[in-house]
């Protein structure tokens, strides 16, 4: 039951992805229906096996190993497949209006997208270095794809910069699996940690494999494609890519560093990863400060956010772990609400440029209250996903007398505060003369209502942390004090 | 059933406003009539609440809502005294300002988004009054800052919004403080939920330092919003915002929530002995006299009306620190029933305030000569709020500051009297010339920029104003009745010293 779940979960979009190839005419509405909607129910049976069973491991089509696919499911995977079952579903919402099946944009969108969605399925649930290759450059090039989808200068060229960029980390991903084959003879992700000791070449094969996957991840340094891919992809692109595209290289990581180099003594590593997280809050909550488009300013929020990812390294605790999987929650969630807001106001009124933006709540209270509580939640105030992980992470910083990180965590929100207020209260201006008295162009309910309902629940997060924490931590990696 | 009471009560309190708040933002700019029936119920039904609350505790029970927010983290709204206290002031004087409100933004845009943010602002407040825990207030805290903003800046133009700036870069410093001294004081002894005389006396000797920065830490947090000076530089700012805003973060919101946070550090987290004990009653002693008498001496220097009213409420919220901080059973009294008279005079005049500013075009302490004659009822109020500030019976203020000055003398704190009777002082030569004008100097020819309104809208502009005053009369008439603030905050104090 649970194998054929999983499978259907990967493989029905992938389908479907296909059919829409095929059938690009007036059946492509139902076959994106069909690839998507079935999704949230078969995530049940794998739900109910992880709490029940915790670990379970599934070989494809009954090939073992050294030949076959492996998958493996944990509480982790599980929350992440979650993640990227809502989020996209919920994106879908947005995009069925954005980008209509029964339109000419429509049809080069939706195969990309629904390959998207398979490829990270399949990147959450797979269990060797090779396959987490293979579904990394998948999910790499549809969102290139998809980037580029509309044709517009500014995307191409950010696209095209993303796509040499994520080249070479695929390299450098690529040569560091072969070191560790090399080695071992196994990709087993979960087994290397028996079958290696730190040494040079381990250690060289870890580094390249880490640098190529923070590339992808955008990690400060490393970020420079990002703002401009995100900032110019269409709304539902820019969406998913800052939800859930960037998190899952930085999801792959976390399990090379806390299962595949389980046992190493990495405590300076750990902090340098931190002071790059540290690096990446304060650089991108600045660099959006000073951005006079919408969308850039998310883009670069993005940047900053993922930092707060990073201190799950240096801080590696029960605590920590849930902090950082409770910020991916809760960022994936609010991100994804603010940038389908900023795509509604930008095709709305035109432009996203700051000054022309005064006075748009009363055209577009809805997408402005979707920001709004999307921002609420990226501060990281009460009541919010947002806040549940900053508690934790100062919690987990206290337990382990970490001042640093500590104040970081509890003053990071401020400089998010800076750059989110300076939109909202350009927003919020309503001069005597009319700026913009330009046609605004109406675009669906839906697409708002998207955005509103993503937002509602990044807030909502608050309040129902208890059963996603106490998942996360019946996942842990080994090694990890509670 | 009287489970299900005790149970569900305070969250209901809370989801009231949050509810119409809700509403009235689908409801839309257009449908006046169904906003304003909302909102009026809103405010009943809150009232009935609180009524209903006020029995359950009046017969011995303890009303509490808890839900685990984060495991080991709950969420408690919780009835007791002081905070029936808070949201019985709440309710009542949101019931007069929303009536007001409605009257004053008649013409205004935007309407929807303003009550809308009024609600869930009330909401906030009496989530802060239920609060029973530590983490519960700083919820509901943050969310009134939230909440708020939107109001400050609710007239769209450019010093609005950087007000609102301002508002935020004060109010979300002071939260990132409140944080890490929550953090600390939950690392250090576990979730605590609020008790009469405070749960940290056993960590008093080995974790003295720490708990010293907590205190600091936190009443910095409070501090801002209760406008403790240096911390103070947002509200006279925040006056740009409209009428009934001002009236509210000043009389009851925002002010109040910082001023009762203190109340509940130090009674009910710290307790009284361990304040002194660590040696930090002192310090906030000083603070707040030095408030009282800076925001008085500047109160004294505007020329603005609302503004020289802004730094009154500097100077009055201290009033309430004041008598936290000196200690001892009847000063502590004084202070906190000051939460509720401070309220009810500090409503009025701002009410007035924004009649005079609203019909008449009144910005400057000038314009108002003569005033007395063209608006006899608003001037009274006026004066009635005005009087009852400087401290003549037998308006409210006069029993806060007796019990502040008799407490200080009967804890051997008599130089506090002296910091009294200058604020008292103060305060007559900043409120005598302006009532002075609105009676006796003679009108002027023309008024600023008057406007005609009918009797219905009139009245629900002046009517609130009367009724604020006449509680402020009442509550200092009739102190002597067992269910008088006085006495509800006295009985609540016997818990503090027993």
């Amino acid at each position: 039951m649970t194998a054929e779940a999983l499978a259907l979960i990967v493989f029905l979009p992938l389908l479907a992805a296909c059919a829409a190839v095929a059938f690009p005419g007036r059946w492509l509405g139902w076959i994106v229906r069909i690839g998507l909607l079935p999704l949230p129910v078969l995530m049940l049976a794998p739900t109910l096996a992880v709490l029940d069973q915790n670990v379970i491991h599934l070989a494809l089509a009954g090939h073992a190993s050294p030949l076959g696919i492996e998958w493996r499911l944990d509480p982790l995977s599980l929350l992440m497949l979650w993640l990227n079952v809502g989020i996209t579903v919920l994106i879908s919402l947005h995009a069925g209006v954005s980008f209509r099946p029964d339109s000419d944009r429509g049809q080069r969108f939706w195969p990309l997208w629904l390959i998207l969605f398979a490829s990270m399925n399949a990147l959450v649930l797979s269990a060797d270095l090779f396959n987490l290759y293979v579904t990394l450059e998948l999910v790499t090039l549809a969102a290139i794809g998809l980037i580029a989808v509309e044709s517009k200068p500014a995307a191409l060229r950010a696209g095209m910069r993303y796509l040499l960029l994520a080249l070479m980390a695929s390299l450098l991903y690529l040569l560091g699996v072969g070191l560790i084959y090399g080695q071992t003879g196994t990709l087993d992700l979960y087994l290397i940690a028996e079958q290696i000791e730190p040494g040079w070449l381990p250690v060289t094969a870890m580094a390249l494999m880490i640098v190529g996957l923070l590339i992808k991840s955008a990690v400060f340094p490393l970020h420079a494609w990002l703002p401009a891919a995100h900032g110019n992809a269409p709304g539902p692109v820019s969406a998913i890519l800052s939800a859930m595209v960037v998190k899952v290289s930085i999801y792959m990581i976390w399990r090379l560093w806390f299962w595949g180099a389980a046992g190493w003594d990495l405590a300076t590593a750990a902090n340098l990863m931190g002071l790059l997280g540290a690096a990446a809050i304060v650089y991108g909550s600045l660099a959006a400060l000073v951005q006079d488009r919408l969308k850039m300013i998310v883009a670069y929020s993005t940047v900053a956010q993922l930092g707060y990812l990073m201190l799950l390294f240096p801080l590696a605790s029960t605590l920590a772990f849930q902090a950082a999987s409770y910020h991916l929650l809760s960022h994936g969630l609010a991100k994804a609400a603010m940038f389908l807001a900023a795509a509604n106001i930008l095709s709305s009124v035109g432009t996203d440029r700051l000054q022309r933006l005064a006075g748009v709540d009363q055209r577009r209270p809805l997408d402005v209250f979707a920001l709004a509580l999307g921002g609420v939640s990226i501060l990281g105030l009460p009541p919010s996903g947002g806040f549940v992980a900053k508690w934790l992470f100062l919690e987990a910083a206290w337990h382990q007398q970490a001042w640093g990180w500590l104040v970081l965590v509890a003053a990071g929100g401020l400089l998010a505060a800076a750059y989110l207020f300076r939109v909202l209260g350009v927003i919020c201006l309503h001069p005597r003369k009319r700026l913009n008295r330009r046609q605004h162009r109406e675009i669906p309910n839906l697409a708002s209502v998207a955005a509103l309902i993503l937002a509602v629940s990044a807030i909502a997060a608050g309040f129902f942390s208890a059963p996603v924490l106490s998942l996360i931590s019946a996942g842990l990696p080994p090694g990890v004090t509670p | 059933m009287m489970a299900f009471l005790l149970y569900w009560t305070p969250l209901a309190l809370v989801l009231v406003s949050a509810f119409a708040g809700a509403v009235i933002f689908v409801a839309g700019e257009r449908r006046w009539l169904l906003r304003t029936i909302l909102n009026l119920a809103a405010a009943v039904i809150k009232l009935l609440l609180v009524i209903l609350i006020g029995i359950l505790v009046l017969n011995g029970h303890t009303p509490e809502f808890r839900v685990a927010l984060v495991p080991n983290l709950d969420l408690v709204l919780r009835a007791d005294a002081l905070s029936l206290l808070f949201a019985s002031l709440s309710a009542v004087l949101w019931m007069v300002t929303t009536v007001y409100a409605i009257a004053y933004l008649e013409r205004s845009p935007n309407r929807a988004r303003f009550f809308g943010f009024f609600s869930l602002c009330v909401a906030a407040t009496m989530g802060i009054s239920l609060a029973g825990n530590l983490l519960t207030f700083f919820i509901f805290y943050e969310l009134l800052t939230l909440t708020t903003w939107p109001l400050v800046v609710h007239t769209g133009t450019a010093a609005a919004i950087r007000s609102g700036r301002t508002y935020l870069r004060y109010t979300l410093s002071g939260g990132v403080l409140f944080l890490i001294g929550l953090i600390w004081l939950y690392g250090l002894a576990g979730p605590q939920d609020f008790i009469a005389g405070g749960t940290l006396a056993e960590y008093g000797v080995d974790a003295r330092f720490s708990l010293q920065v907590i205190f600091v830490l936190m009443t910095i947090g409070m501090g801002v919003k209760a406008a403790l000076v240096p911390l103070h530089g947002w509200l006279p700012e925040a006056m740009v915002a409209p009428a009934p805003v001002s009236a509210l973060l000043h009389a009851v919101a925002v002010v109040k929530a910082g001023a009762f946070g203190l109340v509940r550090l130090v009674e009910d987290v710290f307790g009284p002995q361990l304040v002194a004990d660590l040696g930090l009653d002192l310090p906030l002693l000083l603070a707040a006299a030095v408030t009282i008498l800076y925001g008085s001496f500047q109160a004294l220097r505007q020329v603005d009306l609302k503004k020289r009213l802004a730094f009154s409420t500097v100077s009055q919220v201290s009033y309430i620190i004041l008598g936290i901080a000196i200690g001892g059973p009847i000063a502590t009294t004084g202070g906190i029933v000051h939460l509720v008279h401070q309220g009810l005079m500090k409503i009025i005049l701002f009410f007035c305030a924004g009649i005079f500013g609203n019909l008449l075009g009144i910005k400057y302490i000038h314009q108002l000569d003569g005033v007395g004659r063209r608006m006899p009822w608003t001037s009274a109020c006026f004066t009635v709020g005005a009087l009852g500030m400087i401290g003549l019976p037998p308006v409210a203020g006069f029993i806060s500051k007796w019990y502040l000055g008799a407490g200080a003398v009967a804890v051997d704190r008599a130089w506090v009297v002296g910091v009294l009777v200058a604020s008292t002082i103060l305060n007559a030569s900043y409120f005598l010339p302006v009532i002075k004008r609105i009676w006796l100097n003679p009108p002027p020819d023309k008024w600023p920029s008057e406007v005609q309104v009918s009797r219905i809208e009139a009245a629900s502009l002046v009517g609130p104003a009367i009724a604020a005053a006449g509680l402020a009369l009442g509550v200092g008439l009739f102190a002597g009745h067992p269910l008088s603030p006085l006495n509800w905050v006295a009985g609540i104090v016997t818990g503090y010293f027993p």
